[in-house]
């Protein structure tokens, strides 16, 4: 049972015409097993929260606390964070030319395992993930996000979540994009990860579309760098139906 | 014989060519102050495929084919007694890589020395040159490539860090025929290669692959020429270089000359470079010629940048430290060209070399 605890968190992006205050003191809390949905209109802060939670080195984190379990993550470096049990899945995940998807699992895996997966069970387990999400095997050849399409990378993050177990995976829109095939495919790859390692799930996203797939337990709606109003999945319903305009200039 | 090199303008280091280089590193191989012994380390080994043959002939019997502007090639072929041939008959498929290695006995002392590789028509061979060692060598290399022929030239300089190599290889493309040469420069101190290319009649092509990796102190310096005096033939130059460490020096230039008989002329070149820490220096200079319109196409760039925060970010991201992060993307950065040296022993060799040298450096 993990806990991921973020208290009074403020978050600021260094420009040209000096630091903007992005995130104005955020609470949230999320525990294992459970499935929060983060929703907001565009420019709201979502994406700054799930990348200062990774530790991007673009924000520099002004206030508040993130403990995983008690431990400061604010303190740990990026790959401290994913072997801690952090995992991001990116909107717009980064190609890394000439590094195979393969080459790039595996020391993925080695590096959050403490060793190197034996080679026959490891082969199995990325056939297996690949296969369940629908993914040609030539895949893995390819190099990292390299000429993907949209859901060809969604469905490579998903991948990395079945098979790196984190505790608790942050999800950044990573229903954007994708096509209604692809889109339930991908849902199947969390609800399978969330079955199986009781995974804690945040969701963002500005569509209540993927929520038909992903049952949210909370849902929370982010607006001007904060969170203004939680509720559980009726929340979603009402947004769905009125939008964000009560929230935006509050 | 050491009076010609009173024939020669030693270059002062104002000159285009020669203004990069540190001359007094140069060991005198372009002033004619250093003394030259009769070495000949050029060798092969392992046994060759039929319609292959590797000699040395007498230099009364093999003259240059192309002059050039260069200090030291015009040495080379003043001075150098005799030259070592590789021919590859006509018609002949060399499935086997063709080795040449150095092999440092004798004399010890600067060399001179000359090579022509012959591949005679509708023939196709790799040739793999391995330099290593503690050398002064002063060399040029002529390719000749006859029609319809395909040669893959392979030259790693893999060099002790003392050793000073100052080299042409220069390639003649003849008709209907393609030449791709390989330069990998991670070892030495001065290395000063001059990939050249001349196309000798239409419908030929030239692909000039390189990846480079100075570091501290190490000044690595690739000046490519390519001339397109015929209609019709392509060109691809593709080089890739990370330094690291003080001193660290490279040089790329890209000279790309289309003169007015050459329509049709189709060609492009890049160089990227990484700065993997501070006090390094890459000086990139593409430079295209062009004296005809009726082209299909000709460009060039150029980049000079640092790590991508956002690659090393990712990778750190799914648990990877820094400094694995960093070795992945530099072997991914220089992958796209070693991938297509056809040994995988040789590839993972050059793959470890430059893990050892980022190590090394610390970056």
């Amino acid at each position: 049972m993990s806990t991921l605890e973020i208290r009074g968190l403020e978050v600021s992006v260094i420009t040209e015409k000096g630091p903007i205050e992005i995130l104005r003191g955020v609470d949230l809390t999320i525990a294992s097993g459970e499935t929060h949905a983060i929703m907001g209109p565009n420019g709201s802060g979502k994406s700054t929260l799930a990348y200062s939670i990774a530790g991007h080195p673009k924000y520099t984190v002004t206030g508040g606390t993130v403990t995983l379990d008690g431990a400061n993550v604010l303190e740990m470096t990026v790959d401290e964070r994913a072997k801690a049990g952090l995992f991001l899945a990116m909107q717009y995940p980064v190609e890394v030319p000439g590094v195979s998807v393969s080459n790039f699992l595996r020391t993925a895996a080695t590096a959050l395992r403490g060793e190197a997966p034996k080679l026959r069970t490891w082969v199995g387990e990325v056939k297996e993930a690949m296969n369940a999400l629908n993914m040609d095997p030539s895949f893995s050849e390819r190099n990292v996000n390299e000429g993907f399409s949209g859901g060809e990378k969604k469905r490579h993050e998903i991948m990395q979540l079945e098979l790196l177990k984190p505790k608790i995976a942050i999800l950044d829109e990573t229903d954007s994009g994708l096509d209604v095939d692809a889109l339930r495919i991908v849902s199947e790859g969390v609800n399978r990860a969330k079955e199986a390692n009781s995974l804690g799930v945040v969701l963002i996203t500005h569509y209540t579309r993927i929520l038909r797939y992903i049952k949210p337990d909370f849902v929370h709606v982010f607006a001007n760098g904060r969170v203004v109003e939680e509720g559980g999945s009726e929340l979603a319903d009402k947004l769905e139906e009125k939008g964000y305009a009560e929230y935006v200039g509050s | 014989m050491a009076l010609l090199t009173t024939n020669y303008l030693t270059p002062t280091g104002r000159e285009e060519a020669w203004r990069f280089t540190p001359l007094r590193r140069l060991s005198g191989l372009h002033d004619g102050s250093v003394s030259i012994t009769d070495r000949k380390s050029l060798s092969s080994t392992g046994t060759l495929q039929k319609g292959v043959t590797f000699q040395r002939v007498s230099r009364e019997l093999l003259s240059p084919q192309s002059v050039s502007e260069d200090v030291i090639v015009q040495r080379v072929h003043a001075e150098a007694n005799d030259i070592a041939l590789l021919e590859i008959a006509p018609n002949t498929k060399v499935s086997e890589i063709i080795h040449l290695q150095r092999l440092l006995t004798g004399p010890l002392g600067a060399e001179l020395s000359r090579v022509r590789i012959s591949i005679a028509e509708n023939s196709q061979a790799t040739v793999l040159v391995e330099n290593s060692g503690e050398v002064v060598l002063g060399e040029d290399i002529e390719i000749y490539v006859g029609k319809g022929a395909e040669l893959t030239f392979i030259s790693l300089q893999e060099w002790d860090s003392a050793s000073v190599y100052a080299a042409r290889h220069h390639a003649m493309v003849d008709k209907d025929a393609s030449f791709t040469s390989i330069t990998v420069t991670i070892g030495g101190s001065l290395v000063r290669v001059l990939p050249t290319v001349d196309f000798l009649a239409p419908n030929s092509s030239a692909e000039l692959l390189g990846v480079y990796f100075a570091t501290e102190g190490q000044h690595f310096e690739h000046r490519i020429h390519v001339d397109h005096g015929v209609p019709n033939a392509k060109s691809r130059v593709n080089f890739k270089g990370a330094l690291a460490g003080d001193g660290a020096h490279t040089v790329w230039i890209g000279d790309v000359l289309i003169r007015s008989a050459a329509e049709g002329t189709d060609t492009y070149e890049l160089n990227r470079n990484l700065l993997l820490s501070d006090g390094a220096r890459a000086d990139s200079v593409p430079n295209l010629e062009i004296e005809t319109g009726e082209i299909v196409g000709a460009g060039h760039a150029s980049t000079t940048g640092r790590f991508d925060d956002e690659q090393l970010f990712y990778l750190m991201s799914r648990g990877i430290k820094m400094d694995d992060a960093r070795r992945l993307v530099v072997r991914g950065f220089f992958a796209e060209i070693i991938s297509k040296i056809p040994n995988e022993t040789v590839q993972e060799r050059l793959m470890n070399r430059i893990d050892d040298e980022l190590t090394k450096a610390g970056a």
